[in-house]
């Protein structure tokens, strides 16, 4: 019975959702809508694919929320999509156009009622405001009427229904096309209860695929400058920044291997940011351990005690930390500093900055290992090291022979799972130093940056949002993180040999 | 069997879809029936109503009771939001998705962005009926024939003193220091001058020394604009101009620090630990509140050097192209905003100097502070608006702030220069 509700509201929201997005045009989202409900119900409702049953879920969840955006951001990889191109050529266009509309020297000024006769387009009802003669137009053209007339605006005229400032606001996308054309200019809308007489000082011409410019006669026409297109004039000027979007193939992945930008910084940057991850699995591993042995050692007095105050930065929430310890590094006014009489230049030094980026990280990932590292401790027979204390091994040795082997199988995943994490910590780069310090040799790649944070000024810094370009250096990151990962996969396999 | 499971598989189906169906308002024959919400993708929230503006905290002071009078006055919802970080590229982004606001307020740099991608529309009106307003503001969101704004208050840099500790306006930058440092040799105060650098550098906050001391951005052409072909950055005056700045930084007189930032460099004002602030009007609020005894003057040249000139920035209102509720937002600009009244209303819960010549005047009667604030932009340039700006700041600042820790102020500059250039090239 369940599983018929389930599989009915499967497919009532996929129906309910249909008329919108059919309606927006949003094809691709509702085949798939109804792919899914259809291999829902094939699985479910028929009874017969046993093992699908089960598979089904996962399958479902990873194509939709692994694959499909992996696949998007390829597909966004080989396009110029960014600042400058976020609209489609025929967008841009009529924005040009549509900007370029200017109010007709010396024209008059109207005071508007938007009216309709229920055939549903509009008429404009407009007083002059210098002689006070009312007019009705619409697409036709102008004529004079006499209508009646309060206080400056037409409020009534027969056979028409006048729209409140709401319905008028409403129309918006219809009136937004409605000009009354008069001669050498078309009068149009302003706000709620103002015309004027404007004029479209550019033409397009669609079969030539250029645009005039009415006043001067120049025309533009289309021209490749970079990876985008401009409307350009005879001697290169480009009539408007905007370009549109359009499809470079594998430009982006060209520039990402050729921009000696790029090259220069990204070894250096690739290896601190293994040192980076690594130390900091290192530093919170060894020192959260340190600890957990420490206090697991039933002779210590208010193990509870010392144990929640140790959580206790864990406690507190990321973001409220890293900007806390910004204020302590600052060289003049820093706790650090002031508390310790140096005069170390934390944020400021290469080195001063690498180091401060562990601590901080230090400070804030050893409760997690201390926790894993007690629980897994408490896990580990007492009587082993007994067993080896009475084979003669001193405290160390039963410890490193005996609890570390066996600790380490348990928290080998996590330490993969912790590098991994670190190893694209882009919250803790940006808030303490934003990648910095940076030299004049290399204005992008500073002495802290890693492989992400790198990417994102890339892509998002000098040049504006550059999605296209960002979503291919996604996806060579997302390459190196899974060769990355399979690699330490491999590594950590042969820790569980101890067994 | 069969059947009967497929007749309850549809039964349930319609019976869910019938009751989200429910919840869309029926469609109304009136030619003005909206167009049916298409479904969005996750982004800044726009909230829901017939009016939405998105602005910053201390402006929304001032917009909120406007445009609630506005929503009465037509009968229509209205939402002030106040967008805390990136008003500009969230504003672009959603915009372009077609869930951004209908209106905004950003600094005049905003235009060069919003018109290279089309976020914007014109006022629809033309610079003569902005008569009332003072010239340069209309003329810094004026681009190609059209104005893309309406200004109402505009900012720049001036020097904020701490009477107590320099009782006299410094003539020039050796006298600020020379005062600055006396004072805390007095122990009056603990330095001399409280300006943000950073370690990433802050190239708006050091151009006016940076200019007084002979260097400039760009070369300006016959009609006062910014020639971008000439670049300013890498010359020999920029050297010159770098060496006065590091003979003020760590390794020279100690004035500017890196260890002054954003997030302290106003807070060391008000907190009485140092004699002078270089700041702008959004700082006043916090140094009336503070107590500290202060006044303002421009900020001073060098010794012999040229005038000290701040940016130029102004505060403005601007209509999104994809607006879902454009009337009301046109109305609401080019009617409601553009009065002496909302102007005033404006200057009050956000005091900057306004930009509209009558309510200026009005102020500086009632408030010295506008009058002061005002006659610091007298040698301010325009702050440039060309999308590549975004690659000019950065390496600017990271310049001024490895120069006032002590690099070589020649091969910084140079090396700086050729970052910029090519920045500048690329668009």
């Amino acid at each position: 019975m369940i599983r018929i509700l389930c599989l009915g509201i499967a497919v009532g929201t996929a129906a309910a959702l249909t008329p919108s997005l059919a309606g927006g045009g949003h094809y691709v989202v509702l085949t798939v809508a109804w792919v899914v409900v259809a291999v829902l119900l094939v699985t479910y409702g028929t009874g017969r694919a046993v093992t699908a049953k089960y598979l089904v879920p996962g399958t479902l969840l990873l194509v939709v929320f692994t694959v499909a955006p992996v696949l998007a951001t390829v597909q966004m990889s080989t396009t110029n999509y960014g600042d400058g191109t976020r609209t489609t050529k025929r967008e841009t266009v009529e924005r040009i156009l549509a900007n370029s509309v200017v109010q007709a020297p010396d024209s008059p000024t109207f005071n508007l009622t938007v009216g309709t006769s229920g055939d549903s387009d509009f008429t404009f009802f407009l007083v002059d405001r210098a002689t006070g003669t009312a007019y009705a137009g619409n697409r036709d053209g102008l004529k004079e009427v006499s209508p009646t007339v309060t206080r400056g605006f037409v409020t009534a005229a027969a056979g028409y229904t006048m729209l409140t400032p709401k319905q008028v606001n409403d129309a918006a996308a219809q009136l937004k096309e409605f000009a009354v054309p008069v001669e050498g200019g078309a009068i149009r809308q302003r706000g709620l209860r103002e015309a004027f007489e404007g004029r479209t000082m550019l033409r397009y011409d669609e079969a030539a695929d250029t645009i005039t410019d009415t006043a001067t006669g120049t025309s533009y026409t289309v021209q490749r400058q970079g990876d985008r297109e401009y409307f350009v004039d005879g001697q290169g000027e480009r009539l408007s920044e905007q370009s549109w979007r359009a499809g470079v193939g594998l430009e982006n992945y060209r520039r990402a291997f050729t921009d000696p930008r790029i090259l220069g910084g990204f070894l250096r940057i690739f290896g601190w940011t293994v040192v980076f991850a690594a130390g900091s699995v290192v530093l919170t591993f060894v020192v959260g351990l340190g600890l957990a042995v420490m206090l697991n050692d039933s002779r210590v007095r208010g193990q509870k005690v010392y144990r929640s105050i140790l959580l206790l930065p864990y406690a507190i929430p990321g973001f409220i930390s890293i900007l806390v310890w910004s204020g302590f590094f600052n060289q003049e006014f820093g706790l650090i500093n002031n508390l310790t009489g140096l005069d170390i230049d934390w944020l400021g030094d290469p080195w001063g900055a690498k180091a401060a980026l562990l601590l901080l990280n230090l400070w804030l990932g050893f409760p997690y290992m201390f926790l894993v590292a007690t629980g897994a401790l408490q896990s580990i027979p007492a009587e082993l090291r007994e067993a080896a204390t009475i084979d003669g091994a001193g405290a160390f040795t039963a410890f490193r022979r005996i609890t570390l082997p066996l600790l380490l199988v348990a928290v080998a995943p996590i330490l993969v799972a912790s590098f991994a994490f670190n190893f694209n910590n882009y919250n803790v780069i940006e808030l303490l130093t934003h990648g910095g310090p940076f030299t004049p040799d290399h204005p992008d790649a500073g002495a802290t940056d890693i492989l992400i944070s790198y990417t994102v000024r890339l892509a998002f810094g000098a040049g504006g949002a550059q999605f296209g370009f960002a979503a291919a250096i996604a996806t060579l990151l997302f390459v190196i993180t899974g060769v990355l990962a399979a690699a330490q996969f491999r590594a950590t396999r042969s820790l569980e040999e101890v067994h | 069997m069969r059947y009967r499971l497929l007749a309850l598989i549809t039964a349930t189906a319609l019976l869910s879809t019938a009751c989200s169906a429910d919840k869309e308002a029926g469609p109304t024959d009136q030619p003005s029936a909206a167009p049916a919400p298409s479904a969005s993708d996750a982004g800044p929230a726009r909230e829901d109503a017939d009016l939405v503006i998105w602005t910053s905290e201390a402006a929304s002071r001032a917009v909120t009771p406007i445009a609630q009078k506005f929503g009465q006055e037509n009968n229509i919802t209205v939402a002030v939001q106040v967008i805390a970080a990136d008003l500009a590229a969230n504003a672009i982004t959603a915009n372009a998705a077609g869930n951004g606001p209908d209106i905004l307020t950003l600094p005049n740099d905003f235009l060069g962005g919003a018109l290279q991608n089309g976020t914007v529309k014109p006022l629809s009106l033309g610079a003569g009926d902005l008569g009332a307003y003072e010239k340069s503001a209309v003329a810094s969101v004026s681009r190609n024939g059209q104005v893309w704004a309406l200004p109402y208050g505009m900012e720049n840099l001036v020097l904020y003193r701490n009477t107590k500790a320099a009782p006299k306006a410094p003539a020039t930058v050796e006298e600020l220091v020379s005062t600055g440092q006396a004072a805390v040799k007095k122990g009056t105060v603990k330095r001399a001058l409280s300006l943000p650098v950073g370690q990433e550098g802050d190239a708006y906050h050091m151009h006016p020394f940076f200019t007084s001391a002979g260097g400039s951005l760009f070369a300006m052409d016959a009609s006062g604009q910014y020639d971008t072909t000439k670049i300013g950055i890498g010359t020999p005056e920029s050297i010159a101009a770098a060496k006065k700045i590091a003979a003020l930084g760590e390794k020279g007189s100690k004035v500017l620090s890196r260890s002054i930032d954003g997030s302290n460099a106003i807070a060391q004002f008000t907190a009485g630990n140092a004699a002078y602030l270089i700041s702008g009007p959004w700082a006043l609020a916090d140094i009336r509140k503070s107590k500290v005894p202060y006044d303002i003057t421009p900020i001073p040249p060098f010794a012999g050097g040229k005038p000290a000139a701040p940016f130029l920035g102004v505060q403005a209102f601007w209509m999104l192209s994809n607006a879902k509720n454009p009337a009301f937002a046109e109305e609401f600009v080019t009617k409601t905003m553009n009065t002496p009244e909302a102007m005033t209303a404006m200057y009050e819960q956000d005091p900057r100097p306004p930009v509209r010549n009558d309510v200026l005047a009005a102020v500086s009667a009632k408030d010295a502070d506008m009058g002061k604030l005002a006659a610091g932009a007298k040698n301010a340039t325009l702050l440039p608006d060309f999308p590549f700006m975004a690659g000019v700041w950065p390496p600017l600042g990271q310049a001024y702030a490895t120069i006032v820790g002590g690099a070589d102020p020649t091969s910084t500059m140079q090396k700086t220069g050729k970052t910029i250039e090519s920045a500048v090239k690329a668009k």
